[in-house]
């Protein structure tokens, strides 16, 4: 591991409670968890904008705890982007450079360089409120990369954005990334972003890390409860039963003529449907399974759109899942656990 | 279904018009009225001997502006004015910068910097006095002790101390808004410009330069305004402190309006006076106003 390690255990009000990340050169890792649950802090402390309570912040190897941000090789993107707005977009970028005392030259390649890769050159004279909120989110990528930081800091980048611009800014961010290289610590709130562009996921609730993995592995192997229905949208469905908890995925609970035979056994069931909604081509059924927990345990299946299985409101239907895609937690503290029989 | 009835609250241009009466007649009795009289005034022969308006053309204007006391309060009102503003900008923004940090007994740093604020000008002008005092002024009591002169300085009776400290006084009375204006532009700065500015590594003076002070430049530019008019139109320190003196050293057009037309009882000539910096501040205030909302940020 060339590029950096990071290692936290904070303690900032209780908003970063005991988080442990090491990152890994160029990788992108998402900071993933709802409003309020310490994400920014953290973000905020690897900056050195707040100092940790407790533990220490580790880039490139050599603890920074106590140095200023400028000291720290890093760059951060503010959720407003924080362009100066009195400045023009040239002299915006040019900012962090002036501060290094760089010769004057060489600053107007950097910026040009910066300008050129974000597509930016025609924009340079112009004031930061003549842009759109997409050039300015590229103006705030310009000036945060024109230092060659060793970390690149995303403070929900896209959030200010409409939500059609988002996928597009999305796709660029990530491609972005990946051409510079950079390590990239980014925060958001939003699980199609996290999902997106992350190589691995950090989900964090009340400042504790719940699970650090690839978006895959988070998503298919929730380590608890809150993961679980954090990530994925509809989320997983949680049976109670009594002494642990029982989870799937709505995507993997289909009618049984829509199972596809892969040799393991099927758990069968049967399910009364009560509302069918159709979101993209895809049909999320609502439905009561009397079977699996308490009688009117509620669960949502995903029926994707290239299954034509005729499934009708009001009506009983046989529905199945394949046992390797149950997942079981424990019913008090919401931790994974190892599989057990199901019994009906 | 019984038609509702309109009532008296219920209409709105009545209520409107009503509402406004107080401030309309506030404004007229005591702003329109005087200003009027004073425009007549100022074409007459009125004086307080003999207060019948005969109209004498451009008599009295004439009259001041080949006068050389006028000249020299003029003069005196744009140094007084001039050195007092660059001044409070300078210190009010110090003082603002160092009152937006976080340190400890922050409050009493804060009380002690509106307290010339709050002291009534009757107290301040006592103390000043005192302070300025020829024999037994303080200041002089300790730079003696120090060493670092021999004998009295005579604050009030020497022209360039006199005016240098009717300057000290007003500066020492405008700062504390003036820090106050500044201190409210200083906050209005969102707090990811000041985040983003740590992270690109901007020291102080950087940030001051380029980030802080064109920030602060529109509100700075109204305390500016506010300043100097307050400045322009003040006759409180001179009158207190000098009158004037010595040989007119101090003489500001106000205070010469003041002793002209009131005390000297020729109120065509002081109206005259006091009228005369009517279009200069009219129209330093419209530049300043229309230089804010070029440069409006946001």
């Amino acid at each position: 591991m060339r590029g950096l390690k990071k290692h936290f255990e904070g303690g900032h009000i209780k908003a970063v409670d005991g988080v442990d990340i090491a990152t890994r050169a160029g990788e992108y890792l998402v900071l993933l968890g709802p409003s309020g649950c310490g994400k920014t802090t953290l973000l905020r402390v690897i900056a050195g904008l707040e100092e940790p309570t407790e533990g220490e912040v580790l880039i490139g190897g050599n603890v920074v705890n106590g140095l200023p941000p400028r000291a720290r090789g890093i760059a951060m993107v503010f959720q407003s982007y924080a362009l100066y707005p009195h400045k023009s977009v040239l002299d915006n970028i040019d900012f962090p450079l002036k501060a290094t005392g760089m010769e004057a030259d060489a600053r107007k390649e950097k910026v040009q360089w910066a300008a050129g890769l974000l597509g930016i050159d025609g924009l340079l004279d112009r004031k930061p409120r003549n842009l759109s909120g997409g050039e300015r989110q590229r103006v705030a990528l310009a000036r945060a990369i024109v230092r060659d930081p060793s970390v690149f800091l995303l403070d929900e980048p896209l959030s200010n954005l409409d939500a059609k611009l988002r996928t597009s800014a999305r796709d660029e961010l990530k491609q972005f990334q990946e051409r510079l290289g950079t390590t990239t610590i980014y925060v958001t709130h939003d699980q199609v972003e996290a999902m997106g562009l992350g190589d691995r996921i950090a989900v964090i609730f009340k400042g504790k890390v719940r699970q650090i993995g690839p978006p895959k592995e988070v998503y298919s192997d929730p380590a608890d409860t809150f993961v679980a229905t954090f990530i994925g949208s509809p989320p997983m469905n949680l049976i109670d039963r009594g002494d642990h908890v029982l989870g799937f995925r709505p995507e993997n609970f289909l009618p049984v003529d829509a199972l596809n035979n892969r040799g393991d056994n099927v758990l069968k069931v049967d399910v009364r449907v009560y509302r069918i909604e159709y979101l993209s081509g895809d049909r999320h059924v609502y439905a009561t399974v009397p079977g699996l927990g308490h009688d009117d345990t509620h669960i949502i299946a995903r029926i994707p759109a290239t299954v034509d299985v005729a499934v009708s409101e009001d009506q009983d239907q046989l529905f199945g899942i394949h046992e390797r895609d149950l997942r079981f937690f424990d019913s008090k503290s919401g931790e994974r656990i190892p599989p057990r029989p199901v019994r009906l | 279904m019984g038609q509702a009835k309109r009532k008296f609250a219920d209409r709105d241009g009545l209520l409107a018009k009503l509402f406004l009466l107080p401030t309309a007649v506030y404004i007229l009795s005591l702003v329109a009225f005087p200003f009027v009289l004073a425009i007549l005034f100022s074409f007459s022969d009125v004086t307080t001997g003999n207060p019948s308006l005969d109209f004498v053309g451009l008599r009295q204007w004439r009259t001041i502006l080949s006068s050389k006391i006028f000249w020299t309060s003029f003069w005196n009102t744009i140094i007084f004015t001039g050195i007092s503003m660059v001044l409070i900008v300078l210190l009010a923004h110090t003082l603002a910068t160092v009152l937006t940090k976080d340190f400890k007994g922050k409050w009493i740093v804060r009380f002690c910097v509106l307290l010339p604020w709050t002291t009534p000008v009757s107290l301040a002008a006592v103390s000043w006095l005192w302070m300025l005092n020829s024999i037994f002024s303080p200041i002089d009591w300790v730079l003696r002790w120090f060493g670092f002169i021999e004998s009295n300085m005579y604050y009030l009776g020497r022209p360039v101390l006199a005016m240098g400290s009717i300057i000290a006084v007003h500066v020492w009375r405008i700062v504390p808004v003036a820090t106050v204006i500044i201190m409210a532009g200083l906050m209005a700065i969102p707090s990811d410009i000041n985040d983003a500015v740590e992270v690109d590594g901007a020291g102080f003076w950087r940030k001051l330069w380029e980030i802080n002070i064109p920030l602060t430049l529109p509100i700075t530019a109204v305390a500016v305004l506010f300043g100097a008019i307050l400045t322009f139109a003040d006759m409180t320190v001179v009158f207190i402190l000098t009158r004037g003196g010595p040989t007119q050293s101090t003489q500001v057009l106000s205070s010469w309006a003041f002793f002209k037309g009131i005390e000297g009882g020729d109120l065509a000539q002081g109206a005259a006076v006091a009228l005369f910096l009517f279009p200069l501040l009219l129209a330093a205030a419209i530049a300043i106003l229309r230089a804010v909302r070029h440069r409006e940020v946001m």
